[in-house]
């Protein structure tokens, strides 16, 4: 009997957008979460569990936001499917949570009353209430429960106010009230007025408008929303963001980069076996570390993501912005997901994540790869400053900048273009809506960003871990075996199957100036970029090009390739899918292997184009 | 515009500047306004996002490129959408708002 009592209860969140219930989520699970997928679809699933002070452990399940149990997306499908219990591998819960913010209440009273329509017992919690308060808003909080007919809590989620209550409650409404018939159906327009309607007269009987209303916004907003102010502070915001990015994140990325070093030759000493020494040192520590050695950027973007999202501003910039990427046919909000990819695609891919529409969110997963990650970077450095003069132009602006300035523009500029031509001439259908509700500004919780911020860093781990580590040790293998012959002279990595393919695509690769030694370099290339660069100076054998190699192996390039090779070289990169994890990302975010597909096919045909008339042109211009 | 309003002296929201404020008196998608969905999605959309008549409405911000989207006070939140969206939105405009 005990245990029949003691079993858990499940409980679920529902809420409109911005009614803090991830803050009442974290308030009431604390850091006992697990971030997971739902079966079958890109949607983020959240669970934690707490202990009542009865000892029973409840599960609660954060739901996402939604302003009508009439799912839009798939987000929301997944909302309605868990309230009306008809989730596929998942238990209905017993109890559900309407969380509502309580300075406006009109929405979600529409939400509960479909919500009461299920038939599920359900509390409300009105969030936020200490905001209210200070608002001078009266809610005459028994009438307005007999009215919904569902107890309610007041809480203040970021301070845990209210949270036991609301936890007893939940409880004692779980085990004492089955669930009853379920009448819930998709409402028309006319249902969804009379709603509104049955809400606004509950409204009128138990609440009295504020007598303090919230002016910061309105303030705030003044300025953040000016036509011409607005942009100047948004642009101020991204280049912040991106200063940040590159110059925070440096130092930390060198310890990262000098402890794999460090852990690669400690484990080489211990480990005596050759070709297991090699597997672990070259292939897997190596190859995670190459990966590892962008979570600083990463973290370091997610922080400004969520600090954005949490005050409210995030709604704002995709204001600002949608006319702008709209004339790429891009969604306001896919700017998140295209900043994020000039620290890396793979976070940028799964960010997009906030897109709600399906065609608005593929076209912005197949342009993220062309915004120039941070991988690039040792490439275009190695192959700039060895090729390109270190001298000014114009009178003041230096040419290697330059250059590698244009290699930035030209990777945000085509992805635009792609994106245009993706919605003008594959998806001719008219564009989805653009409506969105712009929160009040709010001060963004330290507990809650901290929070959000280890989630997301571990998300990125397991996923691209997973996908990482099993592609370290395939293209180590390439790279490796078979070994050279005995009394060979060449470097081992020739005779290789890497070597191999290298030496197979050259001819292909040869009308736009690429010699053996940069189409070898391509196969372990494809790990991540920036191992183009140590892969040739294994080619050249100029040692370890972290170190004195690097400016060997730049002495090298410069006397031995082309400046029309190089630039062809530079042009590829822009443009070539040299990342087998992006590519696994976008397989597992689009569930299927087609869009990676197309995103191969089409980024290699353009960076087999681009590299062909640039090497044309500059073998013209007499630079071959 | 490819159709009219049903009350003489409404007018769409789509046609309001900042400052405009007044009352929603019907919301209404034609053809011309609900681009990749149909009219009655849009309508539904709308009216859950609190689109609905009897609303207070007014005008606050708007992009700087051809004055699009443009964000609204609809009671008490605040509402970002286009301006193609917002010829759904038939809007009675107060005399000094207008």
């Amino acid at each position: 009997m005990t245990e029949a009592v003691l079993s858990p209860t499940r409980m679920a969140l529902v809420g409109n957008p911005n009614t803090g219930k991830t803050a009442l989520f974290n308030a009431l699970t604390g850091s006992r979460q697990k971030v997971a997928n739902y079966a079958g679809v890109t949607v983020e699933r959240k669970e934690g569990t707490l202990t009542a002070p009865s000892g029973r452990t409840i599960n609660v399940l954060d739901l996402p936001g939604t302003y009508s149990l009439r799912a839009r997306s798939p987000d929301e499908a997944v909302t309605r499917d868990a309230v009306l219990g008809r989730l596929a591998g998942e238990t209905p819960p017993d109890v559900i949570v309407c969380v509502a913010d309580a300075t406006n209440l009109r929405l979600v009273l529409r939400l509960a009353l479909e919500l009461k329509q299920v038939g599920r017992p359900f509390v409300l919690a009105l969030n936020m209430y200490d905001i209210a308060q200070r608002q001078g808003l009266r809610i005459d909080v028994e009438g307005l429960s007999k009215a919904i007919g569902a107890p309610i809590v007041a809480t203040v989620a970021t301070r845990k106010r209210g949270v036991d209550d609301l936890v007893a409650q939940a409880e004692a409404l779980a085990l004492s009230t089955p669930p009853g018939e379920n009448t819930w159906r998709e409402p028309d327009a006319e249902e969804i007025r009379a709603a509104h309607a049955q809400s606004q007269r509950i409204m009128k009987a138990f609440v009295r408008p504020p007598e303090r209303p919230d002016t910061v916004t309105a303030k705030v907003d003044a300025l953040l929303l000016h036509p011409v102010a607005g942009l100047v502070i948004l642009s101020t915001i991204m280049f912040v963001i991106f200063q940040a990015v590159f110059s925070w994140a440096t130092p930390l990325a060198d310890g990262i980069d000098a402890g794999f070093a460090l852990l690669g030759e400690l484990v080489g000493q211990v480990v005596t076996h050759d070709l297991l020494r090699s597997l672990l040192v070259d292939g897997l520590i190596a190859g995670v570390g190459s990966v590892l050695v962008f979570l600083p950027q990463i973290i370091i973007v997610f922080f400004f993501i969520l600090l954005l999202e949490d005050s409210g501003y995030m709604a704002r910039a995709a204001f600002l912005l949608d006319r702008l990427m709209g004339v790429a046919g891009l969604h306001g909000r896919a700017f998140i997901p295209l900043l994020s990819s000039h620290a890396c695609a793979i976070p940028g891919i799964m960010s997009a994540r906030v897109i709600d529409q399906k065609h608005d969110r593929l076209t912005t997963i197949l342009i993220a790869p062309l915004m120039t990650c941070s991988a690039r970077l040792p490439v275009y450095t190695l192959i700039i400053s060895a090729l390109i003069p270190s001298r000014t132009v114009a009178g003041f602006v230096n040419l290697q900048g330059l250059v590698m300035f244009g290699l930035y523009a030209t990777g945000l500029v085509s992805g635009l273009i792609v994106a245009f031509v993706i919605r003008r001439v594959f998806w001719r259908s008219a564009s989805e809506p653009f409506m969105m509700e712009m929160p009040t500004y709010k001060a963004p919780e330290a507990r809650n960003v901290l929070l959000n911020l280890w989630q997301r860093v571990a998300i990125f781990m397991s996923r691209a871990g997973r996908i990482i580590m099993p592609l370290m040790v395939l293209v180590w293998a390439l790279a490796t075996f078979p070994y050279p012959p005995e009394g060979a002279t060449g470097p081992a990595i020739d005779y290789s199957l890497a070597g191999m393919m290298g030496h197979a695509i050259e001819p292909l690769l040869r009308p736009i100036g690429f010699n053996w030694e940069m189409s070898i370099a391509l196969i372990p290339g494809m790990a991540a970029r920036e191992v183009a660069v140590a892969t040739l100076g294994t080619i050249y054998s100029v040692g370890d090009v972290d170190g004195a190699g690097g400016a060997v192996l730049q002495q090298i390039v410069a006397s031995q390739w082309s400046l029309a090779s190089g630039l062809a070289f530079l042009a590829w990169y822009v443009f070539a899918p040299q990342c087998v994890a992006t590519l696994g990302v976008v397989k597992r975010e689009t569930n299927g292997w087609l869009w990676p597909g197309v995103m191969f096919v089409y980024m290699f045909a353009l960076a087999y184009g681009a590299a062909f008339v640039v090497y044309r042109t500059a073998v013209a211009l007499g630079w071959g | 515009m490819t159709h009219t309003q049903s009350d003489p002296s409404a007018r769409f929201l789509s046609e309001g500047a900042p400052g405009a404020r007044g009352v929603i008196v019907r919301v209404h998608p034609h053809d011309d306004a609900r681009g990749a969905l149909t009219v009655e999605e849009l309508e539904r959309r709308l009216l859950e996002l609190g689109f609905v008549e009897g609303a207070q409405v007014e005008v606050l911000h708007e992009g700087l490129f051809g004055r699009d989207p443009m964000a609204v006070k609809l009671d008490d939140m605040r509402v970002a959408l286009r301006r193609r969206e917002a010829r759904a939105v038939e809007v009675k405009y107060d005399e000094a708002g207008a």
